[in-house]
């Protein structure tokens, strides 16, 4: 009763308030809101006057009085997790509004720590939902949206069960992460993998995820706070519908996986004519030919075989909605022997209680994966394995296969050893389990004293295990000397999250207040142990040794949001406490601001919304490696690095380098948008522009000589800019009688420069160099420097003859000094696209679906190493005895020695690819038992138009013997029951 | 409305009592039992000599972990970062006595001779010497008897630690004898320097030849006896060995001729009781820590002491063509080094083909070295290995036992002479004659290759330490010391020509690297780069 009786007060005030503003005749207009499955009451559900930032909420009867004024013609409801509706209001008092849960949902976006209506959203956010993602063998999260969202940049895996690399607005760290921070269901993951695992975010199956949220700009990112530097991902799974009837979906797919381009080396008729015609008929080289004709890279790929099923159970069991998933994939490789498989379950529980004011909702993810991994030297190894040497051969010790031997008769080390070999399951065995259990749960209660008001309490606990173990068998050339080896290794993750958060919403004359503020406390634990030692265990490579480790973020974060008519703020603020810091430098302050305005609001005809934005924010990056970086520590050495003093040995302790001053990396971000909806909302689309500014940026760095335990240390002290435009435009081209045309598309400008790397300015300081090369020990053929690009090539400038082709060892003398010295190298571009692009669209005729997906990107470079290594003559013939493969662009070049620093071998990496193409069928009330019944084929990475001349224009800077991206094709099947 | 504040207020009061509770948890501590703070490492007593046995290991390995992880020094390769491997590249490849094959970033600068201050061998070199200097400054401010005293040390610690402190500071004063040999004008630090941000002042030649004198003059009572100390660790004759050297190179790196003070403390060393190893192969062989002749090893193991560079480096990368690997007492060769002609031609005089030091392969080898790049061009040399001299493998077929001699009594020989030749007094001519004598007797298995005094000569002496110490890390100060290096002799590749060039004088001593120079604003770069 008491309870009535503040709402009672409470009614007054507003009624007092409401009598303040009386200008011109009102009526008062009064219903119920609930539920519309199972007429459960709303509490705290918004009503709203259309037109107006006039409301209220609904009491803990779900009821609602609201004066409105004549003109008045439709009021709106809303509540968080239902769909919102638009009532007429008509000649009754009286307006009940049943809303829907779970519904609309693409309308609501999420935000971190709470959701806001997509029109009144402040920051760079984008969102993708189940319909729009890619159709096709997709095993990783990241790969769902491939191509789909203005600069947010994926780039698939080529392995099964791999990870795609994904970063958004590109690269604002050199040595810290630059990966997104990704939220699942409200829990922060850990961006780092598990021993034995492929790709850290495994444990989610794709189909299980309902919307994608990317939130770009600092305005947005700031409530994560010293994370989000690289942008924020928020995922959230599908949950069950309250009062629904038990729904049962399948979904499965089959398909064929095959490479289809392979390194460009000589055939072995092509070598044989090479060696002769270079050394004689006779001559010794000559001698080394076999007679065989293999071709070493056919004989290390196959066709694969993919499966995956899905089975979900969801519903509601009154005021308990449900969802319940299975997902079997199991997904060979292209490389003989490499297979994953992984069964994941889901469970969501979303019950509601006490009127809907106590919102429970509890998620529960487990995966096991089992991985066969396969030796990827073999690649390498094929590509330089001599042409014209058999596969197998009947004396061979090893195993059967034709091996290389020295002058003792023993595997010749220096050579390649045999691809087959390397891959055969009874010389090495590579296996490992991982399993992945993420529990969380959040309790959300609105105070019944003060509906305005919820509390917000969040656990999650996040655990893996990974194990596994490596035999190489002593019939394994390479191993042959020390009788094989035994690899045994564990890792494990143990992480847990506490977040409380309290939101309070008030609409008043003088606007919308959305305040909500809160504490978030992580800890994350890792453990890794390996025991790495001969098969008679007598020989030790790597002693039995567990290295755990621990950090631990506490966080106080805020957040206000303000709106009136058209106009709309956010304000956020976070405190971030790192252990990884000292306590003088660990807390870091990150605030952000945005400010928008809608020009349009919901106006028919050729503009129906217009929304101006601008943000500023500050964001942060504490993943920078080391876990006490500050702390002056001894490092006991293992037992193969010990000295021996007399007659014993002793393992020795090291104090290790530390820098006491270490803090986070600070990102700035000024950002201006305009989201609009043009012709009848035919077509929507977002254009943004920001430019960022990266402060106390980590770099490795040289330190004073004598000042510190080691020569280079992590430190706060570069600069960065980078600046971008992104454009996304969706639209509805055609939607007449049977027909539906869509098309999507956006383009992405991005670039970035160093603006500082030392703490002094020291001219002839080049820069941190980065991208080790094969070739040499310790060549790299990038750079980080001042006034340039992140991940420059730094090379020579070849001279090239008349014919066109490159000079050998002919270079430009930049520096005029008359020879051609190091000092002589230039930066010259760099592996980062200005361009990308994406286009995807949906053709629908009846039932009948044509969908697809592409990306291109211009304007990035690729070293070409496999070229750089292995065209040139040196390299053919060994001293001790044996040919090499080469790379077919020597019959032009005809180099004698590598010049692997020659910007010949930089080339553009300009491509479009068509990812997937998809047709697909819809049986609408297939059969009694079958509600609804969709058969589809996709076709994946078919097309590919490239000028670059190696195996694959995204393999991210240096091209050195890479998997192959395969081809695949795919027949799969969704059907509910 | 009180009673909806009064649920406000605990709930605010509430959360902040979780929250500032959970504050404390960001002051962590290492979980891993092999890394632990300074504060708690020195509890042990035992701890003091891992720290040392860690000074003596930065001269033989890369890191914590073997034959690679944890490294000490980082921008370079961790198998190229060790110390004698470092070393020794920066005292052969510029000489005659050795070239590379490989193509390992800009490796080939210390043939062609024109390094400059990016050149990250040079870079690596320079950064392993001060990893030495500054892990020492530590032990030596970790080591004091005040902290001995706070930490409740026994008696017997303390005594022992006496000794500790003072190898640490020969090795201390080796590292910057290195410093001063190579670099000349470096920064300058000490046990009182602290870790921080601050800028060392750059140190100039006479200063640190001052320093390293008598850092070695101050530690020699509190050293061992000669032969006294465990194997491995520095004693009273490294102490002298190292004293002897920097005078012998006096007039190099300070212009002023302290001969007389190389003689006697070669003199010192001659005296103390080392014998010539009799075959002069078994010096370079996998039990060599059997040697009477080896004053100071950098000791390495094929199981418990395992890098990519030391003698790992050495013995693999000299074995290359048609070597047999096995004959070596190693799994593979890495086909790397090689020497020139001008070396080999030092074995031309006096009877030459029963010099037991002439250790050359030749088989598929060519003299003359057309292309740097190719293994079988310029002769092999089978120095190092990894089998014992009675024959058996080490224990281990990619990682020697071999010790590297660092210091021995042959070096000590020669520097008598030397000294002896160029007027130092407190020796004589017949002693030296005889010294030399005794390294030719055991050369040849005879007198056959005796010389007379009339021989003693300052370009027979350096002819003789190339033939006697080849390989052995002096070569570069040898050739700098008889005024050699940069002009007045050529060899093959010589500056970057096959007939060999004269190249600036500048390149007598290597560049600050620029690494150091854009850290620390007090260097300037050495005269002429």
């Amino acid at each position: 009763m008491k309870f009535k009786n503040v709402y009672g007060k409470s009614l007054l005030l507003l009624l007092f308030m409401s009598l303040a503003s009386w200008t011109f005749a009102q009526r008062t207009i009064t219903g119920t809101v609930t539920d519309a499955e199972n007429g459960e009451l709303l509490i705290g559900a918004n009503v709203t006057i259309v037109g107006t930032t006039n409301g209220m909420t609904t009491d803990i009867d779900g009821k609602y009085s609201l004066k409105i004024s004549e003109d008045a013609t439709t009021l709106s409801f809303s509540y968080i997790g239902y769909g919102s509706i638009e009532l007429p209001v008509g000649a009754s008092n009286i307006l009940d509004a049943q809303l829907s849960f779970g519904e609309n949902l693409q309308e609501i976006v999420v935000i971190g720590y709470g959701e806001v209506n997509r029109n009144d959203a402040t920051g760079a956010i984008q969102t993708i939902s189940t319909k729009d993602f890619n159709n096709g063998a997709i095993t990783s999260v990241q790969d769902l949206i491939v191509g789909k969202i203005a600069g947010v940049n994926i780039t698939p895996s080529t392995g099964p069960g791999g990870g795609s690399s994904i970063s958004i607005r590109g690269t604002s760290s050199l040595s810290a992460s630059n990966a997104p921070l990704i939220v699942i269901d409200g829990i922060p993951i850990e961006n780092a993998g598990t021993g034995g695992g492929r790709n850290y975010l495994n444990f989610v199956n794709p189909n299980d995820i309902e919307t994608l949220t990317i939130l770009k700009d600092a305005s947005a990112t700031a409530i994560y706070g010293s994370r989000a530097s690289g942008g924020v991902i928020l995922i959230t799974t599908k949950t069950g519908k309250s009062g629904g009837k038990l729904n049962v979906n399948y979904s499965g797919n089959v398909s064929i996986n095959q490479a289809i381009a392979t390194a460009d080396v000589l055939t072995a008729e092509e070598y044989r004519v090479l060696i002769i015609d270079k050394y004689g008929e006779n001559s010794s080289q000559a001698n080394l030919l076999g007679t065989e004709n293999t071709d070493w890279q056919s004989a290390i790929f196959q066709n694969a075989l993919a499966t995956d099923h899905n089975v979900n159970l969801s519903g509601g069991i009154k005021g308990l909605p449900y969802r319940f998933s299975v997902g079997y994939t199991d997904v060979d490789g292209i490389l003989i022997g490499d297979n994953f498989n992984r069964t994941t379950l889901n469970l969501n529980v979303n019950p509601r209680f006490f009127n809907n004011t106590l919102q429970v909702n509890f998620n529960t993810k487990a995966m096991f994966s089992n991985n066969n991994f396969v030796d990827g030297g073999a690649i390498g190894a094929a590509n330089a394995f001599d042409p014209t040497q058999p596969i197998l051969d009947e004396n061979s010790p090893y195993g059967g296969y034709y091996t290389t031997t020295n002058n003792q008769g023993l595997p010749n080390g220096l050579a390649p050893t045999n691809p087959l070999a390397l891959l055969d399951q009874n010389l090495r065995q590579d296996q490992s389990n991982v399993s992945r259990y993420v529990i969380n749960g959040s309790i959300d209660y609105r105070m019944p004293f003060l509906k305005e008001l919820r509390a917000n309490l969040s656990l999650g606990y996040d655990a893996a295990r990974g194990e596994g173990q490596v035999i190489v068998d002593a019939q394994m050339p390479y191993a042959a000397i020390d009788t094989g080896s035994i690899t045994d290794y564990w890792s494990e993750t143990n992480n847990q999250i506490l977040e409380f958060y309290l939101n309070y919403v008030k609409e008043t004359k003088a606007g919308k207040f959305d305040i909500m503020a809160g504490y978030s406390w992580q800890h994350f634990y890792f453990n890794n142990y390996s025991f790495s030692r001969n098969t008679s265990g007598r020989v030790i490579y790597d002693e039995a040794d567990e290295s755990p480790g621990e950090y631990y973020l506490v966080s106080l974060f805020g957040r206000a949001q303000y709106s009136k008519d058209k106009f709309l703020a956010t304000f956020t603020l976070r405190r971030d406490g790192s252990s990884r810091f000292s306590p003088e430098t660990r807390w870091g302050l990150f605030p952000a601001a945005a400010l928008a305005y809608k020009i349009v609001e919901d106006r028919a005809g050729a503009v129906n919304n217009l929304k101006f934005r601008m943000g500023y924010g500050v964001t942060g990056q504490q993943a920078i490696g080391p876990l006490y970086p500050y702390l002056p520590v001894y490092v006991t050495s293992q037992s193969n690095a010990q000295y021996q003093l007399g007659n014993q040995f002793y393992n020795t302790l090291r104090p290790g380098g530390y820098d006491l001053n270490i803090k986070w990396e600070e990102t700035e971000t000024y950002n201006v948008g305009v989201d609009f909806k043009l012709f009848n909302n035919k077509i929507n689309g977002t254009l943004d522009y920001y430019q960022r500014y990266t402060s106390d940026l980590l770099n490795f760095i040289p330190v004073a000589i004598g000042t510190n335990l080691t020569n280079q240390i992590t430190t706060n002290v570069g600069d960065m800019q980078n600046s971008g435009l992104e454009l996304t435009l969706n639209g509805t081209v055609y939607d007449k009688e049977n027909w539906t045309v869509e098309i999507g598309g956006n383009a992405t400008y991005e670039q970035n420069e160093i603006t500082k790397l030392l703490a002094s300015d020291d001219p002839a300081y080049q820069g941190v160099f980065t991208g080790g090369i094969s070739g040499g020990v310790g060549n790299t053929i990038q750079i980080h420097s001042v006034g340039f690009p992140v991940s420059s090539f730094f090379v020579y400038k070849q001279k090239y003859g008349d014919d066109g082709q490159p000079l050998e060892d002919e270079y430009e003398d930049l520096n005029n000094d008359g020879q051609i010295t190091p000092d002589d190298r230039y930066r010259f571009e760099n592996p980062a696209a200005d361009w990308f692009f994406g286009i995807n669209g949906r053709i629908g005729y009846k039932n009948l679906e044509l969908a697809f997906s592409g990306r291109a990107k211009i304007g990035g470079y690729i070293y070409n190493n496999v070229q750089s290594d292995q065209a040139q003559y040196a390299r053919l013939v060994n001293s001790t005895g044996f040919l090499v493969n080469a790379h077919s662009d020597i019959q032009d070049i005809q180099f004698e020695q590598p010049r692997y620093f020659s910007d010949y071998f930089i080339q553009r990496a300009d491509f479009f690819r068509l990812d997937y193409v998809t047709l697909s069928y819809n049986f609408d009330k297939f059969s009694d038992n079958i509600q609804n019944l969709r058969v589809y084929v996709t076709a994946q990475n078919t097309l590919l138009a490239s000028n670059y001349s190696g195996l694959d224009p995204e393999v991210g800077g240096i091209d050195g013997n890479v998997y192959p991206r395969a081809q695949t094709f795919l027949f799969g099947v969704n059907a509910s029951f | 409305m009180n009673f909806k504040y009064r649920y406000l207020i605990l709930t605010v009061i509430t959360t902040l009592v979780i929250t500032t509770s959970c504050f404390n948890d960001l002051n962590v501590v290492p979980l891993d039992d092999e890394v632990a703070t300074s504060a708690l490492i020195y509890k042990d007593p035992a701890s003091y000599k891992q720290v040392l046995a860690k000074i003596y290991a930065g001269l033989a390995v890369s890191g914590q972990e073997g034959p690679t992880g944890q490294p000490d020094i980082s921008g370079i390769d961790e198998g190229f970062s060790t110390y004698l491997r470092q070393y020794w590249k920066a005292q052969e490849l510029p000489t005659d006595e050795a070239v590379i094959a490989w193509n390992d970033g800009n490796i080939h600068d210390f043939e062609d001779m024109d390094w400059d201050a990016n050149n990250e061998f040079v870079t690596a070199m320079y950064n392993r010497i001060f990893f030495q200097i500054v892990l020492i400054n530590e032990f030596m401010r970790e080591s004091t008897t005040d902290k001995l005293e706070d930490r409740g040390a026994d008696a017997a610690t303390k005594a022992e630690v006496v000794g500790f402190r003072a190898e640490a500071r020969f090795m201390r004063a080796l590292s910057y004898w290195h410093a001063l040999d190579m670099f000349r004008n470096t920064p300058f630090v000490t046990e009182g320097d602290g870790i921080g941000s601050f800028f060392p002042e750059q140190t100039n030649a006479a200063d640190l030849f001052n320093y390293v004198e008598s850092e070695l003059l101050a530690i020699e009572s509190e050293l061992t006896a000669p032969r006294q100390n465990e194997y491995g660790r520095a004693d009273q004759a490294a102490a002298w060995m190292l004293l002897a050297k920097l005078y012998l190179n006096a007039d190099v790196y300070i212009g002023t001729e302290k001969y007389t003070e190389a003689v006697t403390y070669s003199k010192k060393v001659i005296d103390a009781g080392y014998t010539l190893e009799p075959t002069y192969a078994h010096l370079f062989m996998a039990d060599n820590h059997n040697s009477n002749e080896i004053i100071f090893p950098i000791n390495f193991d094929g199981t418990a002491t395992r890098t990519w560079g030391g003698m790992t480096f050495l013995v693999h990368a000299a074995v290359g063509g048609a070597m047999s690997a096995g004959d070596y007492g190693v799994d593979n060769g890495w086909g790397g080094t090689r020497t020139t002609k001008e070396f080999v031609a030092k074995f031309d005089t006096i009877p030459s083909n029963t010099d037991s030091r002439k250790m050359f392969f030749t088989q598929g080898q060519t003299l003359e070295i057309e292309s740097v790049a190719n293994f079988t061009h310029g002769w092999a040399i089978t120095k190092y290995s990894n089998k014992t001299s009675t024959g058996v493998n080490g224990s281990n077929l990619t990682f020697p036992d071999t010790d590297f001699p660092m210091f021995r009594l042959a070096d000590a020989y020669l520097m008598y002479a030397e000294a002896v030749v160029r007027g130092g007094t407190g020796g004589d001519m017949a002693t030296a004659v005889s010294y030399i004598n005794d390294l030719r007797g055991r050369a040849y298995g005879s007198t056959m290759g005796n010389i007379t005094m009339g021989n003693l000569d300052l370009p027979f002496l350096l002819d003789e330490r190339s033939r006697e110490l080849y390989w052995e890390c002096h070569r570069r100060t040898d050739l700098i010391r008889f005024g050699k290096f940069t002009a007045g002799y050529n060899w093959t590749w010589k500056g970057g020509t096959k007939e060999g060039n004269d190249v600036d004088e500048k390149y007598n001593i290597f560049p600050i690297p620029s690494s150091d120079l854009g850290a620390n604003p007090n260097l300037q770069q050495n005269a002429g780069y």
